[in-house]
Protein backbone atom coordinates (compact mmCIF):
# COMPACT_ATOMS: atom_id res chain seq x y z
CA UNK A 1 0.00 0.00 0.00
CA UNK A 2 1.57 3.94 -0.73
CA UNK A 3 1.47 6.20 1.91
CA UNK A 4 2.52 9.49 3.16
CA UNK A 5 4.38 10.98 6.08
CA UNK A 6 5.49 14.76 6.82
CA UNK A 7 7.37 15.95 9.62
CA UNK A 8 8.64 19.84 10.65
CA UNK A 9 11.24 19.69 13.82
CA UNK A 10 13.49 22.40 14.77
CA UNK A 11 17.29 21.95 13.47
CA UNK A 12 19.02 20.65 16.26
CA UNK A 13 21.72 18.05 15.44
CA UNK A 14 20.00 16.13 18.71
CA UNK A 15 17.34 15.68 16.59
CA UNK A 16 18.87 13.90 13.73
CA UNK A 17 18.74 10.37 15.62
CA UNK A 18 14.68 11.06 15.61
CA UNK A 19 14.81 12.00 12.14
CA UNK A 20 16.34 8.82 10.85
CA UNK A 21 14.93 6.65 13.00
CA UNK A 22 11.23 8.33 12.06
CA UNK A 23 11.98 7.92 8.44
CA UNK A 24 13.11 3.75 9.45
CA UNK A 25 9.34 3.32 10.96
CA UNK A 26 7.44 4.79 8.17
CA UNK A 27 9.53 2.54 5.41
CA UNK A 28 9.33 -1.34 7.84
CA UNK A 29 5.74 -2.03 6.68
CA UNK A 30 7.77 -2.79 3.33
CA UNK A 31 10.13 -5.30 5.02
CA UNK A 32 13.27 -4.02 3.91
CA UNK A 33 16.95 -5.65 4.31
CA UNK A 34 19.06 -4.60 6.79
CA UNK A 35 21.44 -2.54 4.19
CA UNK A 36 18.26 -0.83 2.74
CA UNK A 37 17.73 0.53 6.48
CA UNK A 38 21.09 1.53 6.92
CA UNK A 39 21.86 3.41 3.47
CA UNK A 40 18.35 5.35 4.32
CA UNK A 41 19.54 5.94 7.66
CA UNK A 42 23.13 7.44 6.43
CA UNK A 43 21.23 9.49 4.26
CA UNK A 44 18.77 10.63 6.22
CA UNK A 45 21.64 11.43 8.83
CA UNK A 46 23.76 13.24 6.00
CA UNK A 47 21.08 15.70 4.89
CA UNK A 48 19.60 16.86 8.30
CA UNK A 49 23.47 17.53 9.27
CA UNK A 50 23.36 19.45 6.16
CA UNK A 51 20.80 21.79 7.21
CA UNK A 52 21.02 21.69 10.81
CA UNK A 53 25.05 22.82 10.06
CA UNK A 54 24.77 24.65 6.86
CA UNK A 55 21.38 25.71 6.59
CA UNK A 56 21.24 27.65 9.51
CA UNK A 57 24.55 28.78 10.42
CA UNK A 58 23.47 31.66 12.84
CA UNK A 59 19.26 31.35 13.28
CA UNK A 60 17.71 28.33 14.28
CA UNK A 61 14.73 26.99 11.76
CA UNK A 62 13.09 24.20 10.95
CA UNK A 63 13.32 20.94 8.67
CA UNK A 64 10.92 19.48 6.56
CA UNK A 65 10.97 15.66 6.19
CA UNK A 66 8.53 14.54 3.20
CA UNK A 67 8.44 10.81 2.42
CA UNK A 68 6.36 9.17 -0.16
CA UNK A 69 6.27 4.86 -0.47
CA UNK A 70 5.14 4.06 -3.99
CA UNK A 71 5.40 0.94 -5.42
CA UNK A 72 7.94 -0.04 -3.22
CA UNK A 73 10.17 3.19 -3.33
CA UNK A 74 10.90 5.37 -1.12
CA UNK A 75 10.46 9.09 -2.22
CA UNK A 76 12.15 11.37 0.07
CA UNK A 77 12.50 15.21 0.35
CA UNK A 78 14.40 16.63 3.24
CA UNK A 79 14.42 20.17 3.08
CA UNK A 80 15.77 23.39 5.38
CA UNK A 81 14.40 27.48 4.78
CA UNK A 82 18.09 28.55 5.95
CA UNK A 83 20.88 30.39 3.77
CA UNK A 84 20.47 28.30 1.03
CA UNK A 85 23.73 27.80 -1.17
CA UNK A 86 25.40 29.79 -4.46
CA UNK A 87 27.41 27.20 -6.03
CA UNK A 88 25.23 23.70 -6.16
CA UNK A 89 28.31 22.43 -8.61
CA UNK A 90 31.07 23.06 -5.95
CA UNK A 91 28.96 21.94 -2.83
CA UNK A 92 28.80 19.01 -4.80
CA UNK A 93 32.32 17.96 -5.24
CA UNK A 94 33.69 14.99 -3.26
CA UNK A 95 35.79 16.03 -0.03
CA UNK A 96 34.27 19.77 -0.38
CA UNK A 97 33.49 21.61 3.35
CA UNK A 98 32.88 25.17 3.73
CA UNK A 99 33.96 24.30 7.25
CA UNK A 100 37.31 22.46 7.40
CA UNK A 101 38.54 24.10 10.70
CA UNK A 102 35.47 21.83 11.99
CA UNK A 103 37.26 18.73 10.96
CA UNK A 104 34.46 18.11 8.17
CA UNK A 105 34.85 15.08 5.78
CA UNK A 106 32.88 17.14 3.01
CA UNK A 107 31.45 13.53 2.15
CA UNK A 108 27.64 14.05 2.69
CA UNK A 109 26.66 14.89 -1.29
CA UNK A 110 28.64 11.86 -2.46
CA UNK A 111 27.27 9.54 0.65
CA UNK A 112 23.30 10.73 -0.64
CA UNK A 113 24.65 9.51 -3.88
CA UNK A 114 26.17 6.56 -3.20
CA UNK A 115 23.25 5.34 -0.69
CA UNK A 116 20.13 6.41 -2.58
CA UNK A 117 19.11 5.42 -6.53
CA UNK A 118 18.74 8.67 -7.36
CA UNK A 119 19.98 11.95 -5.49
CA UNK A 120 18.50 16.25 -6.40
CA UNK A 121 19.75 18.61 -4.84
CA UNK A 122 17.96 22.15 -5.43
CA UNK A 123 18.55 25.24 -3.30
CA UNK A 124 18.31 29.09 -3.91
CA UNK A 125 19.97 31.54 -1.71
CA UNK A 126 18.19 33.31 1.10
CA UNK A 127 15.54 30.91 0.76
CA UNK A 128 15.98 27.16 1.47
CA UNK A 129 18.07 23.46 -0.07
CA UNK A 130 16.20 20.31 -0.55
CA UNK A 131 17.72 17.21 -1.23
CA UNK A 132 15.09 14.62 -3.15
CA UNK A 133 15.96 11.08 -3.25
CA UNK A 134 14.66 7.77 -4.05
CA UNK A 135 15.49 4.13 -2.47
CA UNK A 136 13.91 1.21 -4.33
CA UNK A 137 12.93 -0.98 -0.98
CA UNK A 138 12.24 -3.77 -3.19
CA UNK A 139 13.79 -7.50 -2.78
CA UNK A 140 16.01 -7.24 -6.54
CA UNK A 141 17.04 -3.80 -5.97
CA UNK B 1 27.15 7.44 22.73
CA UNK B 2 29.97 6.26 24.44
CA UNK B 3 33.35 5.76 24.53
CA UNK B 4 35.90 2.84 26.46
CA UNK B 5 39.76 2.32 26.09
CA UNK B 6 42.29 -0.70 26.82
CA UNK B 7 46.29 0.17 26.95
CA UNK B 8 48.42 -3.00 26.30
CA UNK B 9 51.61 -4.04 24.30
CA UNK B 10 49.89 -3.26 20.54
CA UNK B 11 48.61 -0.07 21.74
CA UNK B 12 45.78 2.43 22.58
CA UNK B 13 41.94 0.73 21.91
CA UNK B 14 38.88 3.09 21.80
CA UNK B 15 36.14 1.49 21.87
CA UNK B 16 33.33 3.93 20.28
CA UNK B 17 29.87 2.54 21.28
CA UNK B 18 26.23 3.52 20.37
CA UNK B 19 25.08 6.32 17.42
CA UNK B 20 27.67 8.22 15.84
CA UNK B 21 26.73 11.73 14.21
CA UNK B 22 27.04 15.81 14.63
CA UNK B 23 25.33 15.69 18.05
CA UNK B 24 28.02 13.97 19.44
CA UNK B 25 31.06 14.74 17.56
CA UNK B 26 32.38 17.52 20.13
CA UNK B 27 32.16 15.35 22.88
CA UNK B 28 33.67 12.24 21.21
CA UNK B 29 36.78 14.48 19.52
CA UNK B 30 37.66 15.74 23.08
CA UNK B 31 37.19 12.19 24.81
CA UNK B 32 39.59 10.60 22.39
CA UNK B 33 41.61 13.38 22.22
CA UNK B 34 42.02 13.82 26.51
CA UNK B 35 42.88 10.02 25.65
CA UNK B 36 45.71 10.20 23.35
CA UNK B 37 46.91 13.45 25.27
CA UNK B 38 47.24 10.76 28.92
CA UNK B 39 48.96 8.00 27.14
CA UNK B 40 51.67 9.56 24.61
CA UNK B 41 54.30 6.91 24.88
CA UNK B 42 52.02 4.22 23.10
CA UNK B 43 52.74 2.34 20.04
CA UNK B 44 49.57 3.01 18.28
CA UNK B 45 45.87 3.36 18.47
CA UNK B 46 43.24 1.45 17.82
CA UNK B 47 40.01 2.88 16.88
CA UNK B 48 37.53 -0.22 17.68
CA UNK B 49 33.87 0.19 15.93
CA UNK B 50 32.47 -3.23 16.81
CA UNK B 51 29.77 -1.40 19.43
CA UNK B 52 29.32 1.21 16.94
CA UNK B 53 25.35 0.94 15.89
CA UNK B 54 25.18 3.13 13.11
CA UNK B 55 27.52 5.90 12.42
CA UNK B 56 27.28 9.01 9.45
CA UNK B 57 30.14 10.86 8.00
CA UNK B 58 30.84 12.55 11.12
CA UNK B 59 32.89 9.48 11.75
CA UNK B 60 35.38 10.23 8.80
CA UNK B 61 36.02 14.03 10.15
CA UNK B 62 36.42 13.13 13.86
CA UNK B 63 38.93 10.22 12.44
CA UNK B 64 40.61 12.38 10.03
CA UNK B 65 41.38 14.75 12.70
CA UNK B 66 42.88 12.22 14.79
CA UNK B 67 45.25 10.88 12.26
CA UNK B 68 46.36 14.58 11.45
CA UNK B 69 47.33 14.96 15.33
CA UNK B 70 48.64 11.17 16.21
CA UNK B 71 50.83 11.63 12.78
CA UNK B 72 52.79 14.45 13.74
CA UNK B 73 53.88 12.79 17.46
CA UNK B 74 54.20 9.87 15.00
CA UNK B 75 51.77 7.25 16.14
CA UNK B 76 50.23 5.06 13.83
CA UNK B 77 46.44 4.14 14.04
CA UNK B 78 44.10 2.05 13.25
CA UNK B 79 40.44 1.00 12.24
CA UNK B 80 38.88 -2.25 13.64
CA UNK B 81 36.09 -4.31 13.66
CA UNK B 82 33.81 -1.84 11.24
CA UNK B 83 30.03 -2.87 10.92
CA UNK B 84 29.21 -3.34 7.36
CA UNK B 85 27.63 0.00 7.01
CA UNK B 86 30.44 1.78 8.85
CA UNK B 87 32.42 -0.54 6.56
CA UNK B 88 31.25 1.48 3.55
CA UNK B 89 31.42 4.91 5.07
CA UNK B 90 35.10 4.30 5.55
CA UNK B 91 35.62 2.98 1.67
CA UNK B 92 33.73 5.88 -0.12
CA UNK B 93 36.03 7.86 1.78
CA UNK B 94 38.96 6.07 0.93
CA UNK B 95 40.10 6.74 4.57
CA UNK B 96 41.53 3.17 4.70
CA UNK B 97 44.44 4.57 3.09
CA UNK B 98 45.58 6.83 5.71
CA UNK B 99 44.31 4.52 8.65
CA UNK B 100 44.63 1.23 7.87
CA UNK B 101 42.27 -1.55 8.92
CA UNK B 102 43.32 -4.32 10.91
Amino acid sequence: MDNKMKLVFPALSENEQFARTAVIAFIMKVDPTVEQITDVKTAVSEAVTNCVVHGYPDKKGEILIECELLNDALHIKISDFGVGISDIEEVLEPFYTSKPFEERAGMGFTIMRTFMDSFELTSKPNVGTTVSMVKRLDKIA
Amino acid sequence: MKIKHRIDKIGLHIYLQGELDEFFQTQVKEQIDNLIENNLNIQSVIFDMSGLTFMDSTGIGILIGRYKKLKKMKIPCFIANPSFSADKVFTISGIYDLIPRV
